[in-house]
Parts: structure tokens; sequence; C-alpha cells
């Protein structure tokens, strides 16, 4: 079967498909398997390359809520989607999401995503209980962030998080829910004029649970760094009165649309004319300054609202390329967005966050600082030029790169920003002597010793 | 693993002393590439070649000798290649020769169809197999338009072109949708080692030009490459030309 990630490049055909872990090792051979979600990874990391791949079934029968304690029980494969649409209307929500619901629980603990509540609430790791995890040897182990330092469950633990399902299959995670009281949210959108004043806005709201800036990387100038921040909270039942009284009607309603999905075939249509011409309505359609009450799906998931969006780039598909860089890495950032605008490269989708602490996890990638994302049409020239000098600027402040975005590093750049991996190679070694555990991502990045 | 910009880690040139295939790896090198495995004829010293390319030192360079017409011996070479360094990302078939004098000796015309054509067939299946067990990779078939409609000045090269020409394009088929792709390239007449001394044909360039759009053809998923580009509708309009016709234009 042919696989791609989701910037649908560098295809490679796995030889087999499964829904089981234990099939899936008993019948592998010396490729390995890995497990694949929805393949919302942006690279390689959920392909496997003459091998074998996983995908484990989803479905809302895989979720088990305990509605007294707010913790759900939840099969590995079943996507963010499939678990919001029965915890909602029962006034819970995900601890942490992404730009997107159709991740899987399992991706979400082994990419250990973050979302715009990073600051404050950390990664999807940060609120699991335990999870299963099916093993090299075809045991079922269960680990959780509670056992003993030094301990093997430790180790399996800390390499697992985010660890990119290189170390097992995860079958079924236990994690904790936030409690809100309505579908909506209460958002605060503000134009910004220029990148320094944005630093300054993001600060100055940082008590606000999400935060994240849209950031027009075609602006130049004294408008360089141009953005729309968009900060917020649950809307509690009082507040989604007063800001649209028509949703008390059903306050937890929760039914995201769909609108059809881009057909194949798609030429690149984000040109760089297509995208000026966009992000020119989307900051001037953006209020100065006004506070609203949105959905869920619009203020989390808008991209989610048009299926397949990532044929717009065409057959030539695209990179994500996100990083980040500590706090005081200021003139860093503003030198990377000078760089990309400068390169003309258009750029549609820019966002800049800033992240909170650092999570347990051995390769997970948020820690404090900057953390700036944007898409590059693959096809696009100049683009390896552009990436190569944005990598040095990144590495040379101390600045990492995210594997569940990553397409074209090589085993260097990312050994640069992350410490622990050595660590990490040992604990993965340690559980899978036979290298039972393989992707493409970790045969490119050299993670597999 | 190839990224998603097409830089490969991994290079095999089957064919070292090829300018050509030489021209290709420099093309493709990027600080992605890790190893580049030479075969030729007469082996050689890594650090020669190393330089000869132009490739850093962290870039692992392994010569190893490699013989055309030992047929029975490429399943094992490749598997030996594999051992060393992993997948194989891209490949380079580039080891033909031109053989001038092989019209007035009927057994020396023979072998060069041994190297050319069956050399040709039995490192590109060789390759094909393995690419296929790995689930992703690009076989470059230095192919020729000497292959497509034989000249009387080189017809017996010509005749092994068409033979490698015909398998390589049958050899991409046969491994479509198995993740290995092969891109059959075809050149004009190319200013290289191979063709001093002779009298330029038109539409001649250089190796550097035949790898820039090896590297085009590689991103845009190709299969068939001509270069220059042109070439692709002058041949086209002359496979056409009745015979006679050809033969006056071939003078």
């Amino acid at each position: 079967m042919r696989l791609t990630g989701w910037g649908r490049t560098a295809p490679t055909v796995a030889t087999c498909v499964v829904d089981d872990a234990s099939d899936a090792l008993a019948t592998a051979g010396d490729r390995g398997v890995i497990a694949r979600g929805k393949g919302r990874a942006y690279g390689d990391a959920a392909q496997n390359s003459g091998g074998t791949v996983v995908q484990l079934p989803g479905g809302p029968v895989g979720v088990r809520l305990d509605r007294e304690r707010g913790v759900a029980r939840v099969h590995a494969g079943v996507s963010l989607d499939e678990v919001l649409r029965v915890i909602v209307p029962k006034g819970w929500f995900v601890p942490v999401t992404p730009g997107t619901r159709f991740v899987t629980v399992g991706g979400a603990v082994a990419a250990d995503i973050h979302g715009k509540n990073h600051h404050v609430d950390g990664t999807f790791g940060a609120h699991v209980e335990s999870l299963a995890l099916r093993l090299a040897d075809g045991s079922l182990r269960s680990i959780g962030p509670n056992a003993a330092p030094g301990s093997d469950d430790h180790d399996l633990w800390v390499a697992t998080v985010g660890g990119m399902g290189l170390t097992g299959v995860i079958e079924e995670v236990t994690f904790r829910l936030l409690p809100i009281e309505t579908s909506r949210c209460e958002v605060l959108t503000e134009r910004v004029g220029g990148l320094d004043r944005l630093l300054e806005r993001i600060i100055a709201t940082e008590a606000s649970r999400y935060s994240v800036a849209w950031i027009d990387l075609l602006a130049t100038g004294t408008s360089l760094g141009r953005a729309v921040l968009t900060t917020g909270d649950h809307a509690t039942r009082d507040r989604l009165a007063e800001l649209a009284p028509r949703a008390m009607s059903d306050p937890l309603a929760f039914a995201p649309p769909t609108l059809p999905g881009l057909p194949r075939g798609l030429p690149n249509l984000l040109s760089r004319p297509a995208v000026r011409a966009f992000n020119e309505v989307w900051y001037r359609k953006a209020p100065t300054h006004a506070v609203a009450a949105e959905s869920i799906t619009g203020f989390f998931h808008p991209l989610d609202m048009v299926g397949r969006w990532n044929r717009a780039y065409g057959a030539s598909g695209f990179l994500q390329y996100q990083f980040v860089v500590p706090d005081e890495a200021t003139d860093t950032l503003r030198a990377v967005i000078e760089r990309v605008t400068a390169s003309g490269n258009a750029s549609f989708l820019a966002v800049l966050k800033r992240f909170g602490a650092e999570g347990d996890g051995l390769l997970s990638f948020p820690k404090p600082g900057w953390t700036l994302t944007l898409d590059l049409p693959a096809g696009a020239s100049g683009i390896e030029e552009l990436l190569r000098r944005l990598d040095e600027l990144v590495l040379g402040v101390g600045g990492r790169h995210y594997l569940a975005k990553d397409a074209v590093a090589s085993p260097s750049t990312i050994a640069a920003g992350y410490p622990e991996l050595e660590r990490w190679r040992e604990i993965r070694h340690r559980f899978d002597p036979d290298r039972r555990w393989q992707s493409d991502l970790g045969r490119r990045l050299d993670l597999i010793s | 693993m190839m990224n998603a910009l097409h830089r490969p880690q991994t290079i095999v040139l089957l064919g070292g002393r090829s300018d050509i295939g030489r021209a290709i790896v420099a093309e493709l090198a990027s600080p992605q590439l890790r190893a580049v495995v030479v075969g030729q004829r007469d082996g050689g010293d890594a650090a020669t070649v190393r330089n000869e390319l132009g490739l850093d030192d962290d870039v692992e360079v392994v010569v190893e000798a490699f013989d055309a017409a030992d047929h029975d011996g490429h399943r094992a070479w490749i598997a030996r290649v594999v051992e060393q360094v992993g997948d194989l990302d891209v490949v380079v078939q580039a080891f033909g020769q031109l053989g001038l004098e092989a019209a007035g000796d009927p057994s020396a015309a023979a072998h060069l169809i041994e190297v050319n054509t069956a050399g040709a067939v039995s490192t590109g299946l060789a390759v094909g197999e393995r690419l296929a067990e790995q689930g992703h990779g690009v076989l470059i078939v230095l192919s020729s338009v000497a292959g497509v409609r034989t000249r009387a000045s080189n017809f017996v090269y010509g005749a092994s072109k068409a033979g490698q020409d015909a398998f390589s394009t049958g050899l991409a088929a046969h491994l479509g949708g198995s993740g290995a792709r092969v891109i059959t390239v075809r050149p004009g007449f190319v200013r290289s080692a191979m063709t001093e001394g002779m009298e330029e044909a038109p539409f001649a360039c250089d190796p550097s030009d035949v790898a820039a759009a090896v590297a085009d053809g590689l991103r845009r998923r190709r299969r068939i490459v001509w270069v220059p580009g042109v070439l692709r509708y002058v041949f086209g309009l002359l496979s056409l030309a009745p015979e006679f016709v050809w033969r006056r234009l071939d003078r």
C-alpha cells in the first residue's frame, strides 16, 4: 500500500497493512512494523517502506467515559473527533487538541501533541494516567507517569511519550478530561501590526488558556510579522448567554460541519498571488479588537472544515516546518521571519505560539520559548537553501524541530536539538533489540540502532 | 531513505568511470547524503573517488570491483552493497561502452551486447528486486537516443542501447506499484571522455546537463527523460520517417 504523510511527499510502499498489533508482529519480516493513525504527521513517521503497518480500529465504541472522575479510557485507534463527539455533549473536552480533530489517541501520545494551551496545560502526555503498550516481545504492558524513576517502566514511559511509535504499539490510553460548561469558546481576536507588538501582546495575554497568532508572512517592512492574535477559553454558560444567546438552546451541541473534500489532481492552488490575496483578506477581516463566541471547530479546527485540504498544494505536495527557539531568541525569530518573507515562498499558514514548560518525553518537542509553524510548497524553488539557513538559525540558539512535522532533515539536524536522544536510543534498543519497530522516519533519521 | 525534497541518503553508481554517472552523483549530493557506493571494473581507492566526486568527508565512500559482464554475480553484488550501506535510494546504471571497433569484430560486438545489454538486464533485475523489497528507490538507466534509431556509424552500440532501453521501460512497468521506480534517460550526444575526439552530433550537451535533467525528472516523477528535452520531439518525428529518409539524414 502506497503511503505518504499529510504533506503528500516521499511516498513508499508498505507490503502489508493489518489492524492488530500482535498479528503484525507475528507476520512481519525484517523491515518490522509501525502503527499508523490518521496519517496526519506531515512527513514519514507513519510509513514503513517494504514493511508492515498497523492501523488499529477506531469508532465511538472505543471510548469509555468515567463521568465521576472525568477520565476517558480510549482505544488507541479512536480519533479525537470521535472522542469529542462522545464527551462534549456530556460536558467534557480533551485536555489538549492540535489544529485538527483527525488524529488518533495513540498518535496524540506518540507525537506528544500540543495545542493552543501548551503554555498553561502542557502536552497531551501530561494528562495521561496510563497507557497499554504492545512491546516487541508481544507482551502488553501498562505504563504511566508515576513509575519509580530509573525503573524499566519509567524508562519506557519517557521513551514512548513523543517516541513516534518506535517503542511499541500503543493500544489504549487513559487520560484526564477538561470539564466544560458549553461547547463554545470565548475568543478575543486582535489585529496586530508588527512582530514586536505581537510578542508583547502574546505575553500580555498569557493568562488566557488558549493563545495562538496567525502571521502574514508576505508582509514586509514595518508590517513584518503583522498578525491576528486569538486568545480565549471555554465559554461559561453565563458568558455564552451574553455573547450568543441563541446558542443557549443547546449549549453543549457539537456538530462539526465538513464541506466535501477537495478532488484529486489539483494543481498547486497556493501560488504567491493567491496567498497574498488570501492573507490580505484574512488580516483585514479580523477585528482590531473584539470578543466573540466561537464554535469548537471554528476556534480549534478551522481547516478540518475542508476535507482533504492538503490537496490544494497539488501533486508535489508541501512541507510543514515547525521549530521552537528559547524565549530570549526573539532576534532569531525575527531573522527567520525575514528570511522566509524575503525568499518569496508563499506560506499561507504561519502560526506563532509561546510554549510553556517541557514535558517528560525524551523526544517530546515543546520546550519553553517561541514556536513558529509554516507551510511551504514542496516544489517551490530555493526551498532547500531556505531550510538550510533556517536550520542554522534555529540550531544556533539551541532550538529544535518537531518530528511529527519533519520530512527533510538529516540525522544530525535532529540530534542537535534533542540532548536525550542517546538515552532514548538505549531504552528503545533495550525493549526492542531485534528492531521489530521501524518506520521511514526512524530509518531516515537514524533513530533505530 | 529519500527525503521529501528528493534527496537520497545512499547512491550506488554502477560504472564509476562514467562522466555522466559522476555528474549525476554530484548533482544529487546534499547534506542528506550519507553513503556512495561506486562499482567499477578495476576497483579503486575510496579517497581518490571521494575527491573526484567532490564529496564531503562525512559521506561514506565505498568502492567495489564491479563487472557488468559477470551476470551470475550481480545479485550477490547488490546484496553485499545493501549489507554495507542499508537501503539503496538511488542506483545509477552508467557502465555502457561505446565499442566503435565492434563492427569489424563479431566477437567484440557480441561482448559489447553482453556488457551494455545483458549487463543492464542482469543488474536492472537485481536492483529492481532489491528496490521492490525495500518498498522504495529509484533506478536511473543511462540509455541513449542511439537506441531509438540506429546510425550506421555506431550501429552495434545503438543496438545494445535499443535492447537496454526496451528492457528499462519494461522494467519500470513491471515494478509499478512496488514503490521502486525506473527512470530511462535518453541523452543525445554528450561531450565526455567516452566521446572524446568524435564529431559532435546536433543538440550536443554536457554531463552536467544530463545530471540536471535527471534531478528534474526525479522530482517530477518522470519515467523517461530526454536530454536535451527537445530530442523528445526530434526523435518523435524521426522514428516515423521511412528508412530511406533516415539513412539520407544519417550520412
